[in-house]
């Protein structure tokens, strides 16, 4: 038996714990590539034309798997209770992959997260493990082992994020959900050009994120999303250490399109760039707005450099 | 604050007539009504919002703007389990930073778990209501809401077929203006009898074979007639049934949430957010009624409806029913929505001679 883990959406926030969890049970399991340009046109074919560019990308990489592995992981969440909700999209995709793909015979592991129903975490993952014909003391051992691990590997991350902090330069603080920050065909030219030009990306998501979700009151009261408020929180916690602000945004996100908005209109005193990513071929026009956004960044650097001295 | 208490909501379908009863009888506060969403009021709404924010956003913050020019100090927003869940505090602050100086309840701020909090809100509105008082009119005006979803029923399932045209457009006009004097849940339920005896004497020629077709999709533009270009009544003009099941009445009042679980298991294993589940849920009853057509409806991006989509395309394929897709943002051309719907009448018109 063989899992297809597709690389997008959730993928970046949990691969730890499930890539841990199937190595532990012995399961073998295929990852998806690096979304590259084939992906993403597979995806555009199979969605809605008006989806949003990440779920796109999502439809993308599970057609890829499909031929390659007996069940595709297809995680649902309803919700995270108190620490919020999701987009929709979130609630839909189990369904959106089921039907999209119903003519190529999809298998979808079952994964449902619902607070409500207390479908939690642990109990998901059980009913995993049991399908996969997996002892309870196996997958109770093997789900804590991974949940160690993605803790490990986020703490890790915050120590980085930390070190890259304390740095001199210009620093940027990328405002988006992981899975287009990190998405190498989306994201990943952003980051790479800002460091091109000197600057030092910092990722609003790599953060703690019971802090984030607290701390995202202090911009916005009633947010609904619980990936929007620790995105929120963020950027109340670090807006003081770094030199300007990306909200970077796949077209035509629904949270997002609110949001951004919100942050705009309250977080003064930092350049800020609003970056809409939609897929479409060419570098150019995205270079030229970071360079000039950094060269602006710069500049007014500078101009507070000469008036102290 | 000493200055009287005005109310607005946004405008959607005939609604603000039970808003009117509920305020001005209920919390004994003025209500504003905001003139009907033009052409005009899209276009202030869209100049303020966020570019690629849904449609509702910006006619919501139309209506507002529009109601503070008409008198209105108290602006009232409902949320709700997609992206109006968070409309509320965006439209405070726009309308801030534009310089209005309103009272801005947001309902959003109460919590479902906890109905006190839906109370406070309202004190907000008026902290001198009477509760009492309150409760009586609220189930009147539930049963208002009823009663104008009942006409609203009625009219759509026969105004293709009436033999003077407009004959039952005026009735319900009559009818609409005419619940604004009443005072009771008795006045109502005569204003309403009144009404469907008036529109079950209109003449109406049916021709042998009838077309049905049902409308599906998002919550506010199945609902405000003008956001949707009105295809509802292009539709029934061109002499067919239309259904809906989306109104206030059925999605508020009557929520059937599990038995549509239920019904639409073979396709759709997940609650999938908002409106979605009531669309395919419609839309695979009505494919196994063996109607016409469905024309689904909702603003650009509107993520439910989206994820919709694909279930909807399965069902058009297993039942072989035809299915049209709108989606309305405020650059939506008039031509295109009209050809669109030709091409789709003409399409069900054959279909229905070749039965």
């Amino acid at each position: 038996m063989k899992i297809g883990i597709p690389r997008a959406f959730l993928y970046y926030k949990y691969h730890y714990l499930w890539e841990t969890f199937f190595e532990e049970l012995g399961i073998e399991y295929i990852v998806s590539p690096y979304t590259n340009r084939e992906i993403y046109k597979q995806g555009s074919i199979w969605a809605i034309d008006e989806a949003c560019l990440s779920s796109k990308i999502y439809l993308g990489h599970v057609d890829y798997l499909i031929d390659k592995c007996d069940y595709v992981l297809v995680p649902r969440v309803f919700g995270y209770g108190t620490d919020g909700t999701v987009c929709t999209k979130f609630q839909a995709i189990y369904d959106v992959v089921k039907n999209t793909f119903r003519d190529r015979n999809i298998k979808i592991l079952f994964y449902n997260i619902n607070p409500k129903e207390t479908a939690n975490e642990f109990r998901a993952f059980l009913k995993i493990g049991k399908f996969l014909g997996k002892k309870k003391a196996a997958i109770t051992r093997a789900y804590v082992i991974a949940k160690q691990s993605q803790k490990m590997h986020q703490e890790m991350d915050l120590k980085y994020q930390e070190q890259l902090l304390e740095k001199d330069g210009l620093k940027i603080l990328l405002v988006g959900h992981q899975y287009n920050v990190y998405d190498r065909y989306i994201g990943s030219p952003i980051i790479q050009y800002l460091k091109e030009l000197g600057a030092t990306p910092i990722i609003a998501d790599i953060c703690d994120k019971k802090e984030a979700r607290e701390a995202s009151k202090q911009i916005s009261e009633t947010l609904p999303w619980a990936f929007n408020k620790e995105l929120v929180g963020a950027l109340a916690i670090y807006k003081d250490q770094v030199d300007g602000i990306i909200l970077m945004s796949s077209f035509p996100c629904g949270p997002d399109s609110l949001v951004n908005e919100i942050i705009i209109r309250r977080v003064k005193g930092l350049p800020m760039l609003n970056l809409i990513l939609d897929g479409q071929d060419g570098s150019a026009g995205l270079e030229t707005r970071l360079e000039s956004f950094i060269d602006i960044i710069k500049l007014k650097k500078e101009d507070e450099y000469e008036r102290k001295n | 604050m000493n200055e009287k208490i005005k109310v607005a909501c946004p405008r959607f379908g005939n609604y603000h007539i039970a808003l009117e009863f509920l305020f001005t009888k209920g919390l004994g506060v003025e209500y504003v009504t905001p003139p009907p969403s033009t052409k005009k009021t899209l276009e202030i709404g869209s100049k303020y919002s966020p570019d690629f924010v849904c449609s509702p956003f910006k006619f919501n913050l139309g209506n507002y703007i529009e109601a503070i020019e008409a008198g209105a100090n108290t602006l009232i927003q409902t949320g709700g389990v997609c992206r109006l869940g968070y409309y509320g505090e965006l439209h405070e602050q726009i309308l801030k930073d534009l310089g209005y100086n309103v009272n801005f309840v947001n309902m959003s701020k109460a919590s479902y778990n906890n109905p006190l909090s839906f109370y406070n809100e309202f004190k907000k509105v008026n902290p001198n209501m009477n509760i009492k008082k309150v409760s009586t009119v609220l189930i009147a005006t539930l049963k208002m809401v009823e009663c104008i979803d009942e006409i609203d029923d009625f009219v759509r399932q026969n105004v293709g077929f009436e033999v003077k045209d407009g004959s039952m457009e005026k009735i319900q006009e009559e009818f609409l203006e005419e619940l604004r004097s009443a005072e009771t849940k008795k006045d109502i339920e005569k204003i309403t009898k009144k009404c469907k005896k008036r529109l079950k004497d209109v003449k109406l020629k049916k021709p042998k074979k009838i077309m049905r077709v049902g409308i599906v999709g998002e919550y506010y533009t199945i609902m405000e007639p003008f956001s949707n270009h009105y295809i509802e009544k292009e539709l029934a003009k061109k002499g067919i049934v239309i259904y809906r099941w989306m109104n206030v009445s059925n999605s508020v009042l009557h929520h059937n949430g599990k038995e549509q679980k239920k019904e639409i298991k073979n396709y759709v294993k997940y609650y999938m957010g908002a409106t979605s589940m009531a669309t395919v849920y419609k839309t695979l009853e009505w494919a196994k009624a063996g109607f016409d057509g469905i024309v689904h409806v909702k603003s650009f991006g509107c993520t439910p409806e989206i994820d919709a989509m694909p279930v909807l395309q399965k069902i058009s394929n297993d039942y072989k029913i035809p299915i049209l897709y709108f989606s309305f943002d405020s650059q939506t051309s008039e031509t295109g929505i009209q050809t669109r719907l030709e091409a789709f009448y003409d399409m069900i018109m054959m279909r229905k001679e070749k039965k």
